[in-house]
């Protein structure tokens, strides 16, 4: 039923953490082999090796570079997949009742049997959490692996998202917002964590702790500590004395030679 | 947004065909037997066909009856009932009207409101989106029902009223274009805001997160140059209101000048409603660096 809960019982979501993201996309590739296997339709490829492949993926990282007028420009990674919304407009819009949100634990959910791949709760979506599989027609999405997180056949360290369980860096938490006490909670209050893109009134789970503040580097004068090693005559030669951009002898004349034909 | 030809025109053609239901069920033009059968052939053929082309971008459509269920909450659902009751009812009325030469006035009300219902219905579809800024404007559904009784008045053969119709049409249609280019500054669509990370300063997307396209970016990341545009909306103004204007308004009243002039705003239609969804900026965009303002 399309129609969202009054409230949840869990709100269980991720808590990410843009300081400590590296970039690596380990989450992606985790995330992808785990749900291409488990829950529902695979997540297919098109041209996988080809000139132009595409495909369907449940979590990507975008890198952002942020420029403060007077300060260096900074790089932040930044994950995103569904953010299990309280107000999830992609559930409402959906014509058939394949979208759902979960009363016991607010996960939002698609029942592929149902979905005609209308796309609709796509466009509803401000993230681009939700991609159209090509080859099943079916709207895929994160499941907060669903079939992980209660799945008493995997070892206890083992039951909790495939992208929380992989990343090396510990960018990513998982757990219970609604319970004040819980480590994503309190990692939420104590970095001031903010809901994502608020203007658009989803009410998101999920939280992104934003990036501590960076110590400001003095860019007066030379912040490259290796620029004084560098050759900076300008004859092309560097400290060992190797060319580096025009070749010598019969190879020069050999260069020379070809250009004037 | 993805300007995909199935659904310009199912929004298109439903729209001309429940607009001219909405006439014929209040009994304009005031006719029976075969001329009624006629009428409301052309009026089902548009409503009908509109509908089946909206199936052709389903993924999954053998399933598409699900999509009758969730009215509650889903306007897509709501348009897929109300396009139903408003068909069935006008099939009594016109089964009624052709076959019998009776004629029930309440059925035919009842059914003009519901295809317009139908129509308001698509737009919201539309018009619901908070994700698409330059649809999500109170516009969105006067300017669908402008379309279909505009549309409805041309094909019912209103020479006046569809023309001043049009003229209203374009009026609305302007004012849709211009607020719309408005609208992704007023509802906050910059990348800071999607990113939350102004604060710290200007953003601008250094990597994308895959290097070749994909559903997100094939889907909502359309983007058409500011010159076609323009050039776009002087020749919808120009087929869907000024031409056909002129030409009912200074050629003597005969079946070959209305067809030219319905033909001309079908065209200024599809031209509208192309630039609708081609020029429609979806936030989660944003997050590829798109929809920078100029």
């Amino acid at each position: 039923m399309t129609i969202l809960p009054q409230s949840t019982h869990k709100k269980l979501g991720l808590a990410i953490d843009l300081d400590i993201c590296v970039g690596c996309h380990a989450c992606v590739i985790n995330c992808k082999e785990w749900n291409t296997s488990n829950y529902g339709a695979p997540l297919s490829d098109q041209d996988a090796y080809g000139a132009e492949p595409v495909g369907t993926f449940l979590n990507r990282i975008h890198t952002f570079e942020v420029k403060a007028a007077d300060k260096p420009a900074q790089t932040v990674h930044f994950p995103k997949s569904c953010l299990h919304c309280d107000d999830a407009p992609c559930v409402t819009v959906c014509p058939t009742g394949a979208s759902y949100k979960r009363v016991d634990d607010g996960i939002v959910l698609v029942n592929e049997s149902d979905c005609i791949g209308c796309g609709l709760c796509a466009w509803a979506c401000p993230y681009g959490a939700r991609e159209l599989d090509a080859a099943e027609g079916v709207m895929k999405k994160c499941t907060l692996c669903v079939d992980r997180i209660y799945n008493e056949n995997l070892p206890e360290i083992d039951r909790e998202p495939a992208c929380v369980r992989t990343c090396p860096a510990n960018a990513r938490h998982f757990g219970d917002f609604a319970d004040p006490d819980s480590n994503v909670s309190r990692m939420s209050a104590e970095r001031g964590a903010v809901p994502l893109f608020p203007e658009q009134g989803t009410k998101p789970v999920n939280r992104y702790l934003p990036p501590r503040p960076k110590a400001d580097i003095q860019t007066d004068g030379d912040i490259d500590i290796l620029a004084p090693f560098l050759d900076t005559s300008g004859n092309g030669k560097t400290a060992s004395g190797t060319s580096s951009t025009s070749a010598k002898g019969l190879l020069g004349w050999l260069d020379k030679a070809l250009e004037a034909i | 947004m993805h300007p995909a030809p199935s659904v310009i025109v199912f929004t298109a053609l439903s729209g001309l065909g429940f607009g001219l239901l909405a006439f014929l069920g209040v009994n304009v033009p005031d006719v029976t037997g075969m001329t009624a059968f006629i009428f409301f052939f052309i009026a089902y053929a548009l409503a009908v066909g509109g509908l089946v082309a909206s199936t052709f971008h389903l993924g999954n459509p053998q399933r598409a009856l699900k999509a009758f269920t969730q009215w509650r909450s889903s306007w897509l659902s709501r348009e897929g009932v109300f396009a139903v009751l408003s068909l069935c009812v006008m099939g009594i009325y016109a089964a009624c009207l052709i076959f019998l030469d009776l004629r029930l006035p309440v059925v035919g009300i009842i059914g003009s409101i519901l295809s317009l219902i139908s129509v308001y219905c698509t737009s919201m579809i539309y018009g619901q989106l908070k994700t698409v800024p330059r649809w999500n404007q109170p516009l969105t559904p006067v300017l669908f029902l402008a379309y279909a009784l505009t549309g409805g008045a041309l094909l019912s053969g209103q020479v006046y009223l569809a023309a001043g119709l049009m003229v209203l049409l374009m009026i609305l249609q302007y004012a849709h274009w211009t607020i719309g280019d408005g609208r992704l500054a007023a509802a906050g669509g910059t990348i800071e805001a999607a990113t939350g990370l102004g604060h710290l300063g200007k953003v601008r997307l250094l990597e994308s997160p895959h290097s070749g396209t994909n559903y997100l970016l094939r889907e909502m990341a359309h983007e058409v140059g500011r010159k076609h545009a323009f050039k776009l909306r002087v020749i919808a103004l120009l087929c869907l209101g000024v031409l056909p204007c002129l030409l009912l308004l200074l050629t003597a009243p005969g079946h070959l000048s209305a067809l030219v002039a319905v033909l001309l705003h079908l065209v200024g239609v599809f031209a509208a409603r192309w630039l609708f969804f081609a020029e429609a900026e979806h936030v989660q965009a944003l997050y590829y660096d798109r929809h920078r303002a100029a």
